[in-house]
């Protein structure tokens, strides 16, 4: 049992030839991960309110959109939805990532947190039991998403595959966006601040960009704005994925966009978890 | 063993052996914790037998909660060196995690999760398989009487089935060591027994407890020994009844049979060279201070041999808010005045 390997570390020896953090191994870091995206899954199904917004959000802005503004914006509600819902399944990973931050924000507040610090487990587990937690919910949300739209009469004029990698090119974004979202849930003094400024740094990333309107009818200022913001690529990339046309470009700037992010924020993010788990 | 000999606190190696020497199963020399400007621990010493609970007693913010933190790995101390179940705090923190629990006013359970939910996680982090950590989850929940309220949300607990719950994950690894950080704040008195039982049946079974503590009665009932902190250092630390000891003797009660002849008493106890005996007439009593059991035979003795008629004699021992209010009361001027180890 646990107890067992006491007497033997308590020699000199032993001890000065411990490596703590060497010794979990693959299969115990595996095993921690599983049970805690368990967890994190319980939790979903616990709270599931919580799915609203993976599940509902979606739905209210395809239905608002392609019928609110779809006409006035393609001339045709068919046009507009080959247009938006694709930028719209673009920006979905992000969405998630943001609910990592959310989460971590919320272990560390209730004491969870310190209850794992004090179990002999590899911290980055606790974190990559939420990420796999989030894309499992993601996928929930893809679904979700690609049905609804498939019965208002979306085409999906590149087939099955290229659904999927547009799926595939949402998450990978998704998952650069993950680092921001735990730096700011591990900044932040509560979890609803985490979501205020999360919230004000999607809505302008998300309404500035080439997702729900082209952008030749904006100012010349916001269309630079829209030409430089990721989303603007995403979106670009995920239509070419779905509608078929050029591709280079947009799913270039997204993984460009994807690699420099994680790069800066991934190792600020990575040493604030460590100095404060 | 280079790297050993070059680290700065390689005084680790002796206190690994003379942890096996002394049998201690928490050892703690010289911990320093500063936050910014406040030193929240100012080189605390101290040790926690095999087998044994030690009591961390002190006002609020005197650092007992830092210093649970310090040796339970949440926390780098500045200074000082700590070892637990054998283990260095700072060089070998996952071995030493393997032989904890930890129940306190911060490490708590998951809210969303039900109770079994919540113990068979923390199992799966130990490396249970999946049955023992099913078995040992509901083991501990038909332990702590929490079966009924299994499968509920934590959320939905009252303040004493959280407590409870808190307490019974800290246990699913069998700790060798078990921290509790104030286990009964905020808890009524039924709850509270229930948790000393609790307490008081791990250390029966083997488990050494280090227990922080604002309440002197908490103390009383379950240390073997007392560590009183305040402002980050240790003011006193010995067995329960040392402090007491060192705070001042037992008072005897004397109550007379016939109270008008409670000054001559205190006359003929004073001839007698015991002195000190106060009258209070009202309540009929003569109140006399002894060091010893032999004085209390004297006493006795001495009340006999002159015919006095004595109704009955109570011997008060100073409770430990005396002990302690004479402890901190004195601390300022005499802060080196420790370690009474009995």
């Amino acid at each position: 049992m646990s107890t067992a390997t006491y007497p033997a570390a308590t020699h000199p020896a032993a001890a000065a030839y411990a490596e703590p953090d060497s010794r979990i191994g693959l299969a115990g870091n595996l095993r921690h991960i599983g049970a805690l995206t368990r967890r994190n899954l319980v939790r979903i199904k616990a709270d599931p309110e919580s799915m609203l917004d993976a599940l509902l959000v979606p739905i209210i802005f395809t239905l608002l959109f392609v019928y609110v503004f779809g006409g006035a914006v393609s001339g045709s509600q068919q046009e507009y939805k080959q247009y938006m819902i694709p930028g719209l399944l673009g920006t979905t990973g992000l969405n998630l990532a943001m609910a990592v931050g959310t989460g971590l924000n919320t272990d560390f507040q209730t004491g969870v947190m310190d209850r794992f610090r004090t179990l002999p487990i590899a911290r980055s587990s606790v974190l990559i039991g939420k990420m796999l937690a989030e894309a499992c919910r993601g996928m929930i949300s893809f679904a979700v998403l690609i049905s609804f739209s498939l019965i208002l009469g979306l085409q999906l004029k590149t087939g099955p595959l290229g659904v999927l990698a547009a799926v595939g090119l949402s998450m990978v974004f998704g998952m650069s966006m993950v680092w921001i979202s735990m730096l700011l849930g591990l900044v932040m003094r509560s979890a609803q601040a985490v979501q205020g400024v999360s919230m004000i740094v999607i809505m302008p990333l998300q309404f500035g960009s080439s997702i729900f309107a082209p952008t030749s009818t904006m100012p010349h200022w916001l269309q630079t704005f829209t030409r430089y913001n990721p989303l603007s690529n995403l979106a670009d990339a995920c239509r070419s994925l779905i509608n078929g046309g050029p591709l280079a470009h947009s799913v270039t700037m997204v993984l460009v966009w994807s690699v420099a992010v994680t790069a800066i924020t991934a190792p600020l993010a990575v040493a604030r978890f460590r100095k404060k788990a | 063993m280079t790297q050993t000999a070059t680290a700065p606190n390689d005084q680790g190696q002796q206190h690994t052996e003379s942890r096996t020497d002394s049998g201690n199963a928490v050892e703690a020399r010289g911990i320093v914790k500063h936050f910014g400007e406040t030193k929240a621990l100012d080189g605390v010493d101290l040790t926690v037998q095999q087998g044994t609970v030690r009591g961390v007693l002190g006002p609020n913010g005197a650092g007992k909660t830092t210093l649970i933190r310090v040796l339970s790995t949440l926390i780098k101390p500045d200074a000082g060196s700590a070892f637990v179940g054998g283990f260095d705090v700072l060089r070998q923190p996952k071995q030493l995690r393997r032989t904890i629990g930890l129940t306190g006013q911060y490490a708590s359970v998951d809210e969303l999760l039900s109770g079994y939910e919540n113990l068979y996680l923390i199992g799966r982090l130990l490396d249970l398989s999946r049955k023992e950590a099913k078995a040992r989850a509901t083991e501990l929940l038909e332990r702590f009487s929490l079966t009924e309220a299994a499968k509920r949300e934590a959320k939905t607990y009252s303040g004493g089935m959280r407590r409870r719950l808190d307490l019974a994950a800290s246990m699913i690894g069998r700790p060798q060591v078990l921290f509790l950080d104030e286990p009964t704040t905020g808890l009524d008195p039924r709850t509270r027994n229930e948790v000393w039982d609790e307490v008081q049946r791990m250390v029966r079974e083997g488990s050494t407890v280090l227990l922080t503590t604002q309440y002197m009665e908490e103390a009383e009932q379950l240390a073997d020994d007392l560590t009183v902190i305040d402002r980050g250092r240790v003011i006193a630390a010995g067995s329960v009844a040392g402090l007491k000891a060192q705070v001042g003797g037992q008072t005897l009660q004397v109550r007379a049979t016939h109270p008008a002849e409670l000054p001559e008493m205190a006359r003929c106890l004073a001839e007698a060279g015991i002195l000190g005996a106060t009258v209070s007439a009202d309540a009929g009593v003569l109140a006399v201070p002894i060091t010893g059991d032999e004085q209390l035979t004297a006493v006795i003795g001495v009340l006999g041999t002159r015919g006095f008629g004595v109704a009955g004699i109570d011997t008060q021992v100073p409770s430990l808010d005396e002990v302690f209010l004479t402890i901190t009361g004195k601390s300022g001027s005499a802060p080196a005045d420790k370690e009474t180890q009995a």
